[in-house]
């Protein structure tokens, strides 16, 4: 079985970044150089050591995954359909399981990696540009929260992301769907919120002051742990060779 | 070990009202090439994926290297080899790492997947290209690579859907010529889909025809030429009138006479002696330089069972 998921997911990496020519088309190889450029020495250089020490760290690097996973996963069976290699890839002995898990790892792995590298590159310019001497680092619980929030974000994702593939006949159809579930979970909490009568939301952040700030983040913690689970055995129940061909 | 690579019993496949494969009852000997005819929409496409158990049978059963599709698919698609209606590459990858992934799936180790690889693409002309990203190649090389990514494995049955399907002449039996090469050199059962009747006649020990799902007819192409079509005689020479071919129209096993570009043909109801025919061409006047005696094509044949279906 592990052979078989890491089959799948060296293909999978090999067309996102090592493809023949890789440079010159979308994606690729520039693409991974164009975000670890940003993530890990622009924003790094302009922001200082806000950079690392800020507790807000957590919010954003939590995003970034789910924006990265969103870029490959809609590909993942969407794109093989489109190109004509899912039958092919579907008549081959490959397991079901290494087939759909395969593809989860490969985008996590993609993004959660390209993630943790961005993480560590804009330590290394952080010290190098404001260190003065010093040996900067992410505080302790910033620096392993980004790393589990971002690797359930990324899960979360794509088990979302392949879920919405299977039944894709496009690509950019794929992609629509996903883009619009992105802006429903940025967008309803916020509006949702602001919706709620003003003495439900007093209580709601009395109640969150009152647990603290790390029960809540063992929470949320809890709660993406539960979706990705779900999101993962719902992927897995509804792969079904035939219904992925005839969709 | 059952001699039939492939038996299927009253195999039938619905897609709502839409009846693709009616009743299908086959036998596929082990080590031959195995033409499935008909014509497009007929159900061929549908029964490979029956048969691969990438499709449940609504109704009958298969049996595959003696596996049941329905419950032991995976040990069916471990032991094939496929090229579907599409060639189904990553034209984004190059033909190394196509070959490569596939051969990483089957799980050959890295020395003999490296040694199989340059086999294959050097046999099939594609070695030097290897490096190529396979999206700029032709139609032809692809179809060849992806009938070396299907006998990569070693399979004892591989699938082909129409593999000559959008291939100028020259690719098309290039392609040919080397699918006969290697399905005799490496002893493989070979489950091919086409509606090129030249193509069956040249490479196939046995067809079946097959329309709207029904099987028609299965036999080695030959016997099928005999059993479906009845002989024909042409004539060369000088001097046929219509008196000649009056004379032939009323003969009892002569089913038409005609005569064509200056040759005399003659259409019999059956295998005969035409030794009296000639002579009575001789009789009515005529010099007879050549005779020559022939079957109907497996076109012909063909065509013939298509109206009679239709008739039907």
């Amino acid at each position: 079985m592990m052979a078989d998921l890491w089959t799948v997911v060296w293909k999978e990496w090999k067309e996102w970044l090592f493809r023949w020519g890789g440079l010159r088309k979308e994606g690729g190889l520039l693409g991974v150089l164009v975000f670890a450029g940003v993530f890990g020495v622009f924003l790094p250089l302009q922001m200082g050591l806000g950079w690392v020490d800020s507790p807000a760290a957590l919010s954003y690097w939590a995003w970034v995954p789910l924006f990265l996973v969103t870029t490959v996963i809609a590909d993942s069976f969407a794109g093989e359909r489109e190109r004509h290699t899912l039958e092919t890839l579907l008549a081959s002995r490959l397991p079901d399981r290494a087939i759909l898990l395969g593809k989860v790892l490969a985008a996590v792995g993609y993004s959660w990696g390209l993630t943790m590298a961005s993480l560590i590159l804009g330590l290394v310019t952080v010290n190098l540009a404001h260190g003065q001497g010093t040996l900067v680092l992410y505080p302790a619980k910033v620096g392993w929260g980004i790393v589990v929030f971002s690797l359930l974000v990324a899960t979360l994702a794509a088990g979302a992301g392949v879920l919405v593939s299977m039944r894709a006949a496009t690509v950019k159809q794929a992609q629509q769907v996903l883009s619009i579930g992105i802006m429903l979970l940025a967008f309803v909490p916020i509006f949702g919120l602001r919706a709620l009568p003003v003495e439900w939301r007093v209580r709601l952040a009395q109640t969150l002051g009152a647990a603290g700030v790390n029960k809540v983040l063992l929470i949320v913690l809890a709660v993406l742990i539960v979706l990705d689970l779900g999101l993962l055995m719902a992927a897995m129940a509804r792969f079904r060779r035939a219904k992925l061909l005839s969709d | 070990m059952s001699d039939y690579a492939i038996r299927t019993d009253n195999l039938t496949r619905d897609f709502g009202k839409v009846r693709a494969v009616d009743h299908l009852t086959l036998e596929v000997p082990r080590g031959t090439i195995f033409g499935f005819l008909g014509p497009n929409g007929a159900g061929k496409t549908t029964t490979i994926r029956l048969l691969l158990g990438l499709l449940e049978p609504t109704n009958g059963r298969a049996q595959v290297l003696g596996f049941d599709t329905r419950t032991e698919a995976d040990e069916i698609r471990g032991r094939t080899g496929a090229l579907l209606e599409h060639p189904g590459l990553y034209e984004r990858l190059s033909a190394e790492d196509n070959l490569e992934f596939y051969g990483r799936i089957w799980h050959l180790p890295v020395g003999e997947r490296r040694a199989r690889l340059r086999e294959l693409l050097t046999h099939l002309g594609l070695w030097e290209r290897r490096k190529e990203a396979v999206g700029s190649w032709s139609r032809g090389m692809k179809q060849k690579l992806a009938v070396a990514r299907a006998l990569l494995h070693r399979p004892s049955l591989i699938f082909l859907d129409e593999p000559t399907a959008g291939l100028d002449p020259v690719a098309a039996a290039s392609l040919r010529e080397d699918l006969a090469a290697l399905a005799s050199r490496e002893g493989v059962t070979v489950f091919l889909t086409t509606h090129n009747l030249a193509e069956a006649e040249k490479l196939c020990g046995q067809v079946a025809v097959i329309r709207q799902g029904k099987l028609l007819a299965v036999g080695h192409p030959d016997g099928l030429r005999s059993r479906n079509g009845a002989p024909k005689v042409e004539i060369v020479g000088r001097g046929f009138s219509e008196g000649t071919l009056t004379l032939l129209r009323a003969q009892p096993e002569v089913a038409d006479a005609h005569l064509r570009n200056g040759r005399l043909l003659i259409d019999l109801k059956g295998e005969v002696d035409i030794a009296p025919l000639v002579s009575l061409i001789v009789t009515s006047g005529a010099a007879v330089e050549e005779v020559r005696k022939d079957k109907a094509s497996l076109e012909e044949v063909f065509l013939r069972l298509m109206e009679e279906e239709e008739r039907e």
